[in-house]
């Protein structure tokens, strides 16, 4: 069992959990995941890791609410357990001294950028961060991202704050500026990835996303989050989850992605039900 | 000259109409009256190839002595001082190609029904004896880590345990047992038992780490220097193989790898009481002629599907699939279309496969694996509507460890090179033992090459 050492409602249906995990906090790196399984009927499911503490033994994930399993998650409180935590899974986002990287952030997986903007920053690139969300009630962590970029641009979908507009509308003026950008991470939605890389393709600049399809197990034994990237079939959970976002069949992880769609809707129905929620 | 009595005693099983609809065990087991009657067949010849025969050397005469006389501990003692897994064993090794096939009396079409007597055994200790006493076992003082807890993993680490060893399994998964929990479904290999085994193993003073995943979370030489004296690699080949045909990545088509998990290990035959789900095909086809195949085809049927097909390139003679496996999926009314193998799959708006093109086979000259190479017939293309397709073509070694391991050496079919007879890699200090060294095979196997490099790991390190 690990313990839930912190559990923070950070926005509406996006939380925070930092989980007692030592062996885990260790080895954890930017980029990488852990699946998690809440108990004996859970399913397992994965989830990029925000922040780890070695001192503490802690490691620290973000998850928005989505099907039944990320909202049975947010209904755990600090010092509750989960079953299962395993990582960390998938190889690290390649961080070297680029130049100047441009970090996007959709959404819930600012958690997810932070590390790799600080790594990036640490080994001396210049980050430029864009971060976005569909409202100003969705935003969090814009100072922690904020303290690890040379430059932070905020969107808004509805313009309640900073720049109204989406991500890929800062991110196409910053790679037609003139100035050089050198790579290009971008996570989020994966709707929103693509853009970004549809964004970035003309231009020619590396595009790295970090692909979220269904996983099962995270360790190559069983192939359900496979993925095709530059016509041939990988498997995300041991040769990503980074990609370059230009070779991607981003059509397929969209449909591969909505093979439960049914059966999500009947866990949810169910666990609703249980719940004596009608909504 | 000891009568012979060549009936031998049919294995009770549930009918094929009830147990298509259930995932309960279809063999019932012997019954004491069965056992008894089995046993007294056993005309305890001299010759006993059966030990032979049998890849980790029980004493079969001898337990089936002790059953015959009513010493039923004393079957059990002598079953287990081999094989610390019987009831695994005597449900799922090909005895039919092992110590059955030696028996004398398989000569005369009878040969002693070796497996469901161990079964009996095994299962008759589970109700009457609890836990066993272990034999208290002075310790050496040295830690071994076992990387992987299926079959190999749980042998190496009760025979390491056995001599004194301190031992570490690191298990990848959330439960123990390998593919003994995600792959052979219950209907065949009850999770009970396999869960009593590994309790056993545990009793005798092995620790269980699960959630680890060796490679990533440590590598095989982090655990060298941080005190363990070898390592025995036992973790199994886990990669699944593809075909490689356009519409392969269709949604409904699955490897049977994770068919078989979603299923067995995360109970999705439950679902939505268990959360994992799993697609219900109308009509499946399953891709293979093993017994992971077969596996598969009886579980999408348990599901609920219309039609099963086994697509299989050979005929029947060729498919390496247990006979009895073969003759159960046939009985519950799974169907069998051989010399056939598929082009490409077609998908629907939603990527959701739709249909099958196959084309016909025939079969040529042997290839390297001795069996007649199959080969396309040209213009033989027809299609079948399937719904979900299951790829049980095989499995490989997974990369990770080799991958994280520098030191290793591994072969063109990414298994890791072992001696044959006492399991040792080039590696210092690390052996190697059932299909990540032979690729897949079987449990019995990988579990007399786990005891080998038990008992090389122990010569060495007793210096």
């Amino acid at each position: 069992m690990y313990k839930i050492l912190l559990k923070q409602d950070l926005v509406p249906n996006i939380h925070l959990f930092k989980i007692e995990a030592p062996a885990v906090a260790k080895k954890a790196q930017p980029g990488q995941f852990v699946v998690i399984r809440i108990d004996e009927k859970g399913e397992r499911i994965p989830l990029t890791v925000a922040d780890w503490d070695k001192a503490e033994g802690s490691v620290t994930v973000v998850c928005m609410e989505v099907g039944t399993t990320t909202r049975r998650l947010a209904t755990l409180s600090t010092g509750d357990s989960i079953a299962d935590f395993v990582g960390p899974l998938g190889i690290p986002t390649h961080i070297e001294k680029f130049g100047t990287v441009c970090c996007v952030a959709g959404g819930f997986a600012v958690a997810v950028v932070m590390p790799i903007a600080r790594a990036l920053r640490e080994k001396g690139n210049k980050v430029i961060s864009i971060l976005g969300a569909r409202n100003k009630d969705l935003l969090f962590w814009e100072d922690e991202l904020r303290s690890v970029s040379d430059q932070l641009i905020i969107t808004t979908d509805d313009g309640s704050y900073a720049r109204k507009g989406l991500v890929t509308e800062p991110l196409k003026e910053l790679v037609e500026s003139g100035e050089k950008v050198d790579r290009v991470i971008a996570i989020g939605p994966s709707i929103m990835m693509k853009f970004c890389a549809k964004t970035t393709e003309p231009f020619g600049v590396k595009t790295i996303v970090s692909l979220n399809p269904i996983m099962v197990d995270g360790t190559g034994m069983c192939g359900c989050c496979r993925v095709s990237v530059g016509g041939a079939t990988r498997f995300t959970c041991v040769d990503g989850p980074d990609f370059d976002g230009h070779q991607v069949d981003w059509d397929l992880l969209f449909a591969r992605q909505r093979t439960y769609l049914e059966e999500e809707k009947r866990s949810l129905e169910q666990w609703q039900h249980q719940c004596g929620d009608y909504s | 000259m000891a009568k012979i009595n060549l009936n031998r005693v049919e294995m009770p099983r549930q009918k094929p109409e009830v147990r298509a609809k259930n995932y309960n065990e279809v063999a019932l087991g012997y019954s004491a009256e069965q056992a008894l009657e089995e046993a007294e067949r056993c005309i305890q010849c001299p010759k006993h190839s059966c030990i032979d025969g049998c890849p980790v050397e029980v004493d079969i005469p001898a337990f089936i002595l002790a059953l015959r006389e009513g010493r039923m501990p004393d079957a059990v003692k002598i079953l287990k001082s081999k094989n610390a897994l019987p009831g695994i064993c005597g449900r799922v090794c090909p005895q039919e190609t092992q110590c059955e096939e030696v028996c004398t009396l398989e000569k005369k079409g009878a040969p002693i029904a070796i497996g469901r007597l161990e079964r009996y055994v095994a299962d008759w200790e589970q109700e009457n004896m609890g836990a066993s006493p272990v034999d208290p076992v002075p310790p050496t003082g040295k830690k071994v880590a076992v990387v992987g807890s299926g079959p190999a993993g749980l042998t190496a680490a009760a025979d390491l345990a056995k001599r004194g060893y301190g031992v570490t399994i690191f298990e990848a998964l959330h439960v123990a047992g390998g593919v003994l929990m995600y792959g052979i479904p219950e209907f065949r290999l009850p999770k009970a038992i396999v869960q009593n085994e590994v309790n056993y193993v545990a009793s005798l003073g092995a620790r269980i780490e699960l959630d680890s995943v060796v490679g990533k979370l440590v590598t095989i030489d982090e655990l060298l220097s941080s005190g363990y004296g070898a390592v025995f690699l036992g973790t199994g080949a886990g990669l699944p193989m593809f075909l490689g045909i356009p519409g392969e990545n269709l949604n409904g088509i699955y490897s049977a790898n994770e068919f078989l998990t979603r299923v067995n290990l995360m109970k999705a035959y439950l679902f939505p009481e268990y959360d994992t789900p799993v697609r219900i095909g109308r009509r499946v086809a399953v891709i293979g002629g093993g017994n992971v195949a077969m596996d598969s085809a009886r579980c999408a049927l348990r599901l609920g599907a219309e039609k099963v097909y086994i697509i299989y390139r050979r005929s029947e003679a060729e498919m390496p699939a247990r006979r009895e496996e073969v003759e159960n999926a046939k009985e519950e009314g799974i169907i069998f279309k051989l010399l056939t193998t598929p082009k490409q799959f077609f998908g629907d708006e939603q990527n959701n496969v739709v249909r099958m093109e196959c084309y016909e086979m025939e079969l040529g000259e042997p290839d390297e694996s001795g069996r007649r190479r199959p080969i396309v017939k040209e213009g033989s293309e027809f299609t079948i509507d399937v719904d979900v397709v299951i790829v049980a073509l095989g499995t490989t070694p997974n990369p990770l460890i080799a991958s994280t391991t520098p030191g290793l050496e591994t072969s063109k079919r990414s298994t890791v090179v072992a001696d044959e007879t006492t399991g040792k890699t080039v590696k210092n200090k690390v052996w190697a033992g059932g299909d990540i060294v032979t690729g897949a095979a079987t449990v019995i196997s990988a579990m007399g090459a786990a005891k080998r490099a038990a008992a090389d790991i122990d010569a060495y390190l007793r210096g």
